[in-house]
């Protein structure tokens, strides 16, 4: 048809396409728009969420994570592929609209982009759409011959997803190659008919192309002008709507979804947002038990996730062996909402997820350590969902055995070993300590001006005791004025709540803000990094909360706290990040900064350190689960110290101090490798004297 | 079904220190924690499993004083459809035949199917339940590890043998079972579900109301009598490994091979 028609002018080639162009634009536009009503509605039906509110901080995120791809280059090879495409992308949207509106009206000019501003706009999205292209191929010969482990769909996960990934690059490529072909056979058109000549970008897509048909034939030129234009608009249709069935999703859910990320790390979502705590008990059911209990945020990330796979390839729980996989609990929930919100007829609902797309062991196995987070470039929430899933088990009853007893002893004595409320704080008397050291318990007679918030762990444990005097020692050097809780204190509930029991947390934080208030102190510190999470997010109107190593960093620079130098000059340090202290709450260099004040400390990095530490395996009430795993987190972690050269691991938290000194032994690495707390080997090279005489 | 599970509440073992008081005769009870007892918890949910499956209620039944109703609404909270307390000054003191006498008298006044104990309480002789199958003049099952509901009022149960092994017996209901611990998994029971059933009413019930002669109960008519109560001392036999870890598991594991327990 087109090849007979020989209009005078190039520009008129696709006249005839017109009113077909016309029913595709209106058809796409339809489907697309269809499509997207059918995926709104599970959000339609889900748990509210209030994420409208503090836009500037949320288009901060916007330029930070979006426009920024600030996640991206922790993948170098991936990262750089994606800001390539991302980029591409923004520079062809405006290219790739300007051509659907040519269809139907051939000599339309975007506004703005008339002249030399269009010519330069040409030349770069010429160049633009070239990168694209070459980006989708390096991205299918990796996937087809490099094959990055973190792509791979374990089998119980189901089928691999690597045909879909390529077929979805390959349209991308279609539609870049097509983008070019127009614009080569329009300028190769022009140039025969010694028309003005829109001039290509050399050695660019188009260009070559054009090249190519130097000496193609007029009405051959046409049909692939016409050609070019016809599989440009299907396949630009096609993909928009075919994408919200798959894993490109979120080039469409990408920009609200970060728009509308948690603001605020290390707090937990409530039960029901807009429900407060005393009103809890009216609250029908609590956590996510089937699919609409997530929130309409929640869904929406499960849309947005583009199975990049970097969650779980950092997850610890996944690395070793435990059935969690953060990458799978989004893609088996998309799965679910695209399996029971079909595209035709009604919608199913209501049926429980657990048992159904996830285990209970799978939800159990979350440390909570935020490394999926850290990683996603998305800005996929993981850990509110974790914890609502566990809380709708709770409510159910669905609780793994070895938890039950010390959720028990939380409730009947405010720790979960369930020892007396009096000997809470034995460890103070200590004789070797007592001489050196008088700790008072604030509340009864005596007054404080600072608090030493202890918790379960360090209180009751007599390995981590040793951390406790050292925090006190520490913080009587300084001459500060501080007193312990004593039995008044209950456990900070960081845990219970953390693991779904969001009753009992309330119960602990009401004695512990209770026994605060009526202490009067002005300030909190601790040595725990989940109390000091939970003073700091958890609880409400605290007075300030300091973790002990901002202290001593602090009182480091200020000189009241100097250093003998190290004895023994051949020991080499790495600091483990506890992720309550470090992702959670971002104290990376306080704790450098101390350990660097040592003179004659010798310290090295572990490859995975600061935001994406490895967690020990978690804390609290972690350490009487008793998870299906292959290898234990704190061997992988301990090991990573011995490869980075280490032979003392230094931490900051007392359940790490657990993990590591039980790893050392099970990888057999007594005597090659030691664990210390912080706060005992500042404890250990204070310089008392020097002090003293100062 | 209509089922009955007799339950007790004894300081948790997990969560107290467990020292003897000064006269020597009984246990510090100041201080302590007290829980239900965790063999009748596991009876509650295997109750709580057969109605699942075969339709009917479950009730808890206690006999203590009102520190026990604490129990009860545990395990009301856990799904039991009743729990009644059957309390008496006359009851005081009561051994093993004491309690099953007052058990009985509680059953004779209702209809219950199946009737379930613990194996024993952490600090009772696992008698009652043996005693009160025999007051009653029923069947009598102890140690079960699994129950299963068959047709014609008949019960297809696993008695644990000593030794691992497991018997299977057919039972005729109506009939009184001891239940073993481990023969299924409690289900959780959280702040939230205590405080959904906190004002549920718990029936009590006096010697009077259930027509029991209260001279056949309690400290007077107990025939059996605690007569000292200390801890043993350690005894010869015990051994402590104190060499490194590796020779301490090799020991360990010589020690365990020439007890028999290693095939």
């Amino acid at each position: 048809m087109v090849g007979g028609y020989s209009p005078a002018q190039v520009t008129d080639w696709l006249m005839p396409g017109k009113n077909l162009f016309l029913t595709i634009h209106v058809l796409g536009v339809a489907c697309f728009a269809y499509i997207v009503a059918r995926r709104l509605m599970p959000l339609l039906r889900a748990e509210r969420d209030p994420r409208f509110d503090r836009p500037l901080a949320r288009l901060g995120k916007v330029c930070q994570f979006w426009v920024g791809q600030w996640k991206h280059p922790r993948y170098k090879t991936a990262g750089t592929l994606h800001i390539l495409i991302f980029t591409g992308f923004i520079l062809l949207a405006t290219r790739a609209f300007t051509v659907l509106i040519v269809g139907i009206s051939e000599n339309f000019v975007m506004p703005g982009l008339s002249g030399e501003a269009g010519h330069i706009y040409n030349v770069i999205t010429d160049y633009a759409a070239t990168v694209v292209f070459l980006c989708m191929a390096v991205a299918v010969i990796r996937r087809m011959l490099f094959r990055p482990a973190r792509y791979e769909v374990p089998a119980r996960f189901g089928k691999g997803h690597k045909a879909d990934a390529i077929f979805l690059l390959a349209l991308i490529a279609i539609l870049m190659v097509a983008d070019s072909l127009f614009a080569a056979a329009k300028s190769a058109g022009q140039s025969q008919q010694g028309q003005p000549l829109e001039s290509l970008a050399v050695l660019s897509l188009p260009w070559l192309l054009q090249v190519a048909l130097a000496s193609a034939s007029l009405p051959t030129l046409g049909n692939l002008y016409f050609g070019a234009y016809l599989l440009h608009e299907v396949t630009f249709y096609f993909l928009l709507c075919y994408r919200p069935f798959g894993i490109q999703f979120h080039v469409e859910t990408s920009l609200f979804n970060i728009y509308f990320a948690k603001l605020d790390h290390g707090t937990l979502k409530p039960v029901k947002w807009g429900v407060s705590d005393e009103h809890l008990d009216q609250v029908k059911s609590f956590g996510v038990k089937t699919f609409e209990n997530f929130t309409w945020k929640h869904i929406l990330d499960f849309y947005s996730c583009a199975d990049c796979g970097r969650c779980s390839d950092n997850c610890p729980a996944d690395t070793v062996g435990r059935p969690l996989s953060p990458r799978f609990i989004t893609i088996k929930a998309r799965d679910y909402a695209y399996r029971h919100y079909p595209m035709f007829g009604g919608v199913a609902n209501g049926k429980p997820l657990i048992g159904d797309i996830y285990s209970e062991d799978e939800i159990w196995s979350c440390t909570t350590c935020g490394a999926c987070e850290e990683e996603c470039p998305l800005l996929v929430e993981y850990i509110d969902k974790i914890v609502d899933l566990r809380r709708g088990l709770v409510d159910d009853g669905k609780v793994p055995q070895s938890l039950q007893k010390p959720l028990k002893a939380l409730e009947s004595r405010g720790n979960p070993y369930g020892k007396m409320e009096k000997k809470r704080s034995d460890w103070v008397n200590a004789k070797e300590f007592q001489q050196v050291c008088c700790v008072k318990t604030v509340g009864k007679s005596d007054v404080a001006e600072m608090l030493y918030f202890v918790d379960s762990i360090t209180s009751y444990d007599a390995r981590m005791q040793s951390i406790a005097r050292a925090t006190a020692k520490i913080l009587d050097h300084s001459g500060e004025n501080f007193g312990i809780l004593g039995a008044a204190e209950k456990d900070s509930g960081h845990e219970a709540r953390r693991f779904g029991e969001e009753l009992l947390f309330t119960a602990l934080r009401d004695r512990n803000v209770e026994a605060i208030k009526a202490s009067g102190v002005k300030r909190i510190v601790t040595a725990d990094p989940h109390a000091f999470n939970a003073l700091k997010h958890d609880y409400k109107d605290m007075p300030p909360v300091e973790h002990i190593s901002q202290f001593i960093a602090r009182e480091v620079k200020a000189g009241t706290i100097k250093f003998n130098p190290l004895e023994n000059g051949k020991d080499v340090y790495t600091y483990h990040d506890p992720c309550y202290l470090g992702r959670h709450n971002q104290v990376y260099d306080d704790p450098r900064d101390v350990l660097d004040a040592i003179p004659g400390l010798k310290r090295v990095e572990m490859t995975r350190s600061r935001d994406r530490s490895f967690c020990c395996g978690g804390g609290g009430l972690m350490l009487f689960y008793e998870p299906k795993e292959e290898q234990r987190m704190s061997v992988k972690r301990v090991q990573m110290a011995v490869d980075a050269g280490a032979n003392v691991i230094v931490t900051a938290c007392p359940f790490c101090m657990t993990n590591m000194e039980d790893a050392i032994k099970v990888a057999g690495l007594e005597g090659k490798m030691t664990a210390i707390d912080l706060t005992e080997l500042v404890d250990q090279q204070i310089a008392r004297e020097a002090q003293k005489a100062a | 079904m209509e089922i009955l599970v007799c339950a007790r509440r004894v300081p948790d073992t997990s969560e107290n220190e467990i020292e003897l008081n000064r006269a020597r005769n009984d246990i510090e009870r100041d201080e302590l924690v007290y829980s239900i007892n965790e063999a009748d918890n596991y009876a509650v949910e295997e109750a709580l499993q057969i109605v699942a499956r075969v339709g009917g209620n479950v009730t808890v039944v206690t006999v203590g004083g009102e520190d026990d109703e604490e129990i009860l609404r545990r395990e009301m909270a856990m799904g039991a459809n009743h729990g009644v307390l059957i309390v008496d000054e006359a009851f005081a003191g009561s051994d093993g035949r004491g309690i099953a006498t007052i058990l009985k008298a509680f059953v004779q006044k209702h209809t219950y199917d199946l009737i379930l104990t613990g194996v024993q309480a952490e600090d009772g002789a696992a008698q009652v339940g043996g005693m009160l199958a025999a007051l009653l003049d029923y069947p009598y099952a102890s140690l079960v590890n699994s129950i299963a509901v068959l047709e014609d009022r008949k019960l297809k149960i696993s008695r644990e043998i000593e030794g691992g092994n497991k018997e299977m017996n057919e039972i005729d209901l109506p009939c009184v079972l001891s239940i073993q611990t481990g023969i299924n998994e409690p289900r959780y029971v959280g702040m939230r579900g205590i405080r959904a059933v906190a004002s549920l009413p718990i029936p009590a019930f006096s010697a009077s109301e259930l027509g029991i002669d209260p001279g056949a109960v309690g400290q007077a008519a107990a025939k059996v009598k605690r007569v000292d109560y200390f801890v043993p001392v350690m005894g010869k036999g015990a051994e402590m490994l104190r060499g490194s870890r590796e020779e301490n598991v090799e020991k360990v594991l010589e020690l365990v091979a020439a007890k028999g327990g290693l095939k």
